[in-house]
């Protein structure tokens, strides 16, 4: 089943001088096609200014669409009454772990979204205990969020997504503001959840570690989708990733150097142990 | 500066008030500001003495710390009283010197009032210390859902209120951010008349303005993805319920309040202070 679809997403907004005046419009999404199924991981990776973001906000019907149409869990999200059936099923966590708590005490937040559904009390203690522990924050549950790291943020806001029990959950640069601790706990959350409760996830992001483990890479720039496929396939086109100014990831930088001075190695390797794996057979082969 | 508010302040303690349901406390502050109002006796007051010494011993509040609440007013204390006491011209004079007077009624009110001012910022500073701020928005949303009726927007006022308290430890640290950002700019805030530094406090003020916009921005966008709609089909995780020791605490509340109605009905113009 699809669980986010688009086809020929069109979203415009008005360019305006410095009096205000309209002068024209800009393109952030020209005719983006996207297809992603239920139980996914996929990662959409872009420059900034590449549209990503614009294209997250599409799937929770925070922006609509201005040409063209978007599915979420076969819903369209133009339909104004289908808009909190949309956000429902599809959660949010965005880049800022400061600007998305809500509750002065980290449970509150959590059953914030639950309290919103309409879900009878004893339900939201359940879901907020449930998500709590499911990222890993169920100790910090009557703590204030202005005592937490950023990294503990963003797992609260994930909690307070899971607790509406969405079907998928878009995060939209959670760990841009992070620090590389932050960034680890809050990518190994992403990854235990999706291992164990199944949920689509759509990472959006420009930090080439964190999408290794997708089943599908998007990489967008300037509006479009210039590249799809699987990791291994967009990581071996290094010169066309430098092109649209991301960065490969380390390992596969070396490797493709190796490569190109003339050593025998696969292309698109992702990790550390894949290179080590790939020179030790080398040395044996030889 | 912002550290001498003591409104919101909380004192986290396990307490039989700091247990109460919140409207309890509200609407017994309430009556108990009231009752410091229709009283005019010895008595009176001496009950209003034994409820709040009784409260504040049940609340384990230190009084000390009570006590420390009443800084920020004692100007306007001093002002009322020193007015009550000269500008009375009522009564039986005392002292008398160049047009100063000073009358044994004057002296009473002056004594009372400033008994009642003392005991009014008491009894609410015992609210905001026994209460923690989220569920004193609780409570104030669900005392004044009745106004829901008269197109009040309860619940959006209550969660005003409850997002600027998240916001208030954020903005600080962000105020203190830019004033260091300025400060390394070359930026002098210490010196100067009043005039001079509250020209320099513009630097400080449109960062932290364009920032809390930002933030709202963000936040509103964060809300809405969650599904918030207003306060219309919306249940809650810690819904407000009655206890025994909330009715128990009405009951006494009510009873006081009767009690010092009646002694300033019947009692008071047998026993005077003077």
């Amino acid at each position: 089943m699809k669980m986010v679809q688009s086809e020929k997403l069109i979203f415009e907004y008005e360019k305006r001088d410095e009096e205000g005046n309209v002068i024209g419009m800009n393109r952030a999404i020209d005719g983006v096609d996207i297809d992603i199924s239920e139980g996914d991981f996929v990662a959409i990776l872009g420059h900034n200014g590449s549209g990503k973001s614009t294209l997250a906000k599409h799937m929770n019907a925070i922006l609509v669409p201005s040409g063209g149409t978007m599915w979420v869990d076969g819903r369209d999200t133009k339909d104004p009454l289908e808009l909190w059936n949309v956000r429902q099923s599809a959660g949010m966590v965005f880049q800022n772990p400061d600007n998305q708590i809500i509750g002065t005490v980290v449970e509150e937040d959590v059953g914030f979204g639950p309290e919103n559904l309409g879900v009878p009390t004893d339900e939201i203690w359940k879901r907020v205990e449930d998500s709590l522990k499911s990222v890993g924050m169920l100790e910090y549950r009557s703590n204030s969020p202005n005592k937490l790291s950023g990294g503990q943020k963003q797992r609260v806001a994930i909690a307070g997504v899971l607790a509406m029990e969405p079907k998928c959950i878009v995060l939209d640069e959670p760990t841009a503001m992070l620090d590389p601790n932050g960034r680890k706990e809050v990518i190994r959350t992403v990854q235990e959840l999706r291992r164990r409760k199944k949920v689509t996830v759509i990472l959006i992001t420009h930090y080439m570690e964190e999408v290794i483990d997708a089943d599908h890479v998007y990489v967008m720039d300037n509006g479009h989708i210039v590249m799809h496929g699987n990791p291994r396939e967009i990581f071996s086109r290094v010169e066309e990733l430098k092109r649209y100014r991301l960065d490969v990831p380390q390992v596969t930088m070396l490797a493709e150097e190796l490569r190109q001075n003339g050593l025998q190695l696969p292309s698109g390797i992702l990790k550390t142990e894949e290179l080590v794996e790939a020179l030790c057979q080398l040395n044996w082969n030889t | 500066m912002i550290r001498d508010i003591t409104i919101g302040q909380y004192y986290p303690a396990k307490s039989v008030i700091h247990r109460l349901d919140p409207r309890v406390k509200i609407i017994c502050t309430l009556l108990f500001l009231i009752s410091l109002f229709i009283q005019r006796s010895v008595l009176g007051y001496g009950a209003a003495t034994v409820f709040l010494g009784l409260v504040i011993y049940m609340s384990r509040v230190p009084l000390g710390f009570i006590l420390k609440g009443l800084k920020p007013i004692i100007m306007l204390l001093l002002i009322t009283v020193l007015f009550t006491l000269f500008l009375t011209r009522e009564g039986q004079e005392l002292v008398h010197f160049w047009i100063f007077r000073i009358t044994d009624k004057g002296l009473e009110i002056t004594v009372y009032t400033a008994i009642r001012l003392i005991y009014l910022i008491m009894g609410s500073s015992i609210m905001t210390f026994t209460t923690t701020p989220n569920s004193l928005t609780d409570g104030i949303e669900s005392v004044l859902h009745p106004l829901n009726k008269i197109k009040v927007p309860v619940h959006e006022v209550a969660m005003m209120m409850s997002i600027a308290l998240r916001f208030i430890p954020i903005l600080l640290e962000e105020t203190d951010k830019i004033m260091k950002a300025q400060i390394a700019r070359g930026a002098d805030l210490e010196s100067g008349n009043i005039i001079q530094r509250a020209k320099a406090m513009i630097p400080i003020l449109v960062p932290l303005f364009v920032s809390a916009f930002r933030r709202a921005n963000d936040l509103a966008m964060a809300m809405e993805s969650r599904c918030y709609h207003g306060g219309e089909g919306r249940t809650k995780m810690k819904p407000l319920v009655y206890k025994t020791r909330d009715y128990l605490a009405y009951m006494i509340n009510v009873v006081y309040v009767l009690l010092v109605f009646f002694i300033g009905r019947f009692v008071s113009f047998h026993i005077w202070i003077f």
